[in-house]
Formats: structure tokens, C-alpha cells, sequence
């Protein structure tokens, strides 16, 4: 691997389960009305200490998956395995929805997901800035 | 891209919700339609909502699985001078309760309002990861 590849693989990773979190929360908030559904998320930090883990050894091969209905031993995608919820304040038809939950963890992670694209463009820009001198 | 999977997900439930609405102004144009008691009577009808599994990348779209009628009777409303009126002069009106459709109508465009603004969002996200690097 380059040393380009390490320098950034920090931040691409952070990006990429940042994307992933965001999905679920838009899952969460798509399914509001859902009975029985369970809202799910992800431990962030948990997450993307696996997967920089994962991406430096780079051993396991994952089990080939041959239809779209196949899932992951662990259920997780791409390496994340989602958890469920805990209520504070049950709902009649099943459902774990907190719409205020949701999209307070919905804008922080935005935010967040930017805050990691303006700091692969300082890492860019040095790059250049070492490379133009 | 993970990201672009927000705009299915989101869209996903907006058009559910929108066939809620649809259901809901149905319900609420026929509120009135009286017929005889004999004849068929409109029957309020009602979406069921069910998660759907996008293809392997965990995330949960929203479909309507059925549309189902509202099982209670017919309001019998008691009015001999009415045309339809049977022979003891009951005219039967639909089931639609007026008051329950309209807490429907706005929770159905709270949410959709809700996946709107998922939907924009994912979108700034999306175009700022698009001038990265420059």
C-alpha cells in the first residue's frame, strides 16, 4: 500500500461508515409509521475500530453470496452488524421509532460526515502543498 | 454508495405515505355517499405499512403490503324523507370516521414532510463529497 492510501484510509473509512449510519437512520425514519418495526443503529466507534482492524490485516474473505436475500453468519452488512434500540416510551403497534431520536442522531451524523469530507480536504491540500512546494 | 441508498429508502416511504393520502381523501370525499340499506355501502379503507429489506445493504424501505376495509357497519342514519330510506326508514352512510381520517391526513404528511428532508440532506451530503478534492 502507498503511503498515499495509509494517509487517507483513516478518514475514507470513518466517511464510509458515517454513509452507512446515515442509511439506517433514513431506514429508521422511512418506517416511523411501520408497525413492528425496530429502529436500529450502529456503535460508531465500535464500528470503525473493526473495520480499520479489518482493513489492515485484510484476511478474512467474506462468504461468497450468490443471492440478494443472502446475509452475512453475524447479519451484519459489509462488516456492520446493526443493534436494536431501547425505548424509553413504548408504542401500541410495536413499533421502537423515536422520531426525535432519529433526527437528532440524523443531523449529528451529517455533520459529522462533513466534518470528515473537510478533513480529507486538508489532508488533500497538504498533500499538494508538499508535492508543488 | 451507501448515500445514494437514502434517496431509495426515503422514496421509498414517500410514496407510501402518499398512497396513505390518497386513501385518506378518498375516505373523507365519500364521507357522505349514503346509499340503502340494501345497496353496497362505501367502506373506509385502510393501508397497512410493511418494512422491506433493500438488497443486501441493510437498510429498510417502507411498501404498503395490503389496503384493507374498515370492518364496522354502516352508521344508519334515521330519515324517512330521504329517497333511499328503507321500509322502516333508515338510510345507511359509510363508516368513515371524519375525525380519525383527518389525525391520518396530517401524520401522513408529517412523515412525508420527514422523508423529504431526509431526502435533502442526503442530498448536500452527497454534492459536498462531490467537490472533495478540489
Amino acid at each position: 500500500m502507498s503511503k498515499l492510501d495509509d494517509l487517507m484510509r483513516f478518514q475514507q473509512t470513518a466517511l464510509s461508515v458515517r454513509g452507512q449510519r446515515q442509511q439506517l437512520l433514513a431506514s429508521n425514519i422511512a418506517n416511523a409509521d411501520t408497525p413492528n418495526y425496530k429502529a436500529r443503529d450502529i456503535d460508531f466507534t465500535a464500528v470503525l475500530a473493526n473495520k480499520l482492524q479489518l482493513n489492515s490485516s485484510q484476511s478474512a474473505t467474506p462468504l461468497a453470496k450468490t443471492a440478494n436475500q443472502h446475509m452475512d453468519p453475524s447479519g451484519s452488512v459489509d462488516g456492520i452488524a446493526p443493534m436494536y434500540r431501547t425505548m424509553v416510551q413504548g408504542n401500541v403497534d410495536g413499533n421502537t421509532v423515536d422520531m426525535d431520536v432519529e433526527r437528532n442522531a440524523f443531523a449529528d451524523n451529517g455533520v459529522r460526515y462533513e466534518a470528515g469530507l473537510t478533513m480529507i480536504n486538508m489532508q488533500i491540500r497538504n498533500m499538494l502543498a508538499a508535492i508543488q512546494g | 454508495m451507501s448515500l445514494f441508498n437514502v434517496f431509495n429508502v426515503a422514496g421509498s416511504a414517500m410514496s407510501a405515505q402518499a398512497q396513505r393520502l390518497n386513501a385518506v381523501s378518498s375516505n373523507l370525499a365519500n364521507a357522505d355517499s349514503v346509499t340503502s340499506t340494501s345497496g353496497a355501502t362505501y367502506k373506509a379503507k385502510q393501508v397497512v405499512f410493511a418494512a422491506v429489506p433493500m438488497n443486501g445493504t441493510g437498510s429498510t424501505g417502507v411498501k404498503v403490503s395490503e389496503v384493507v376495509e374498515d370492518a364496522t357497519p354502516p352508521k344508519l342514519m334515521y330519515d324517512p324523507a330521504h329517497p333511499l330510506a328503507d321500509e322502516k326508514g333508515y338510510v345507511a352512510s359509510p363508516n368513515v370516521n371524519v375525525v380519525e381520517e383527518m389525525v391520518n391526513m396530517i401524520s401522513a404528511s408529517r412523515s412525508y414532510q420527514d422523508n423529504v428532508e431526509t431526502m435533502n440532506s442526503a442530498k448536500a451530503m452527497l454534492l459536498k463529497t462531490l467537490t472533495l478534492g478540489q
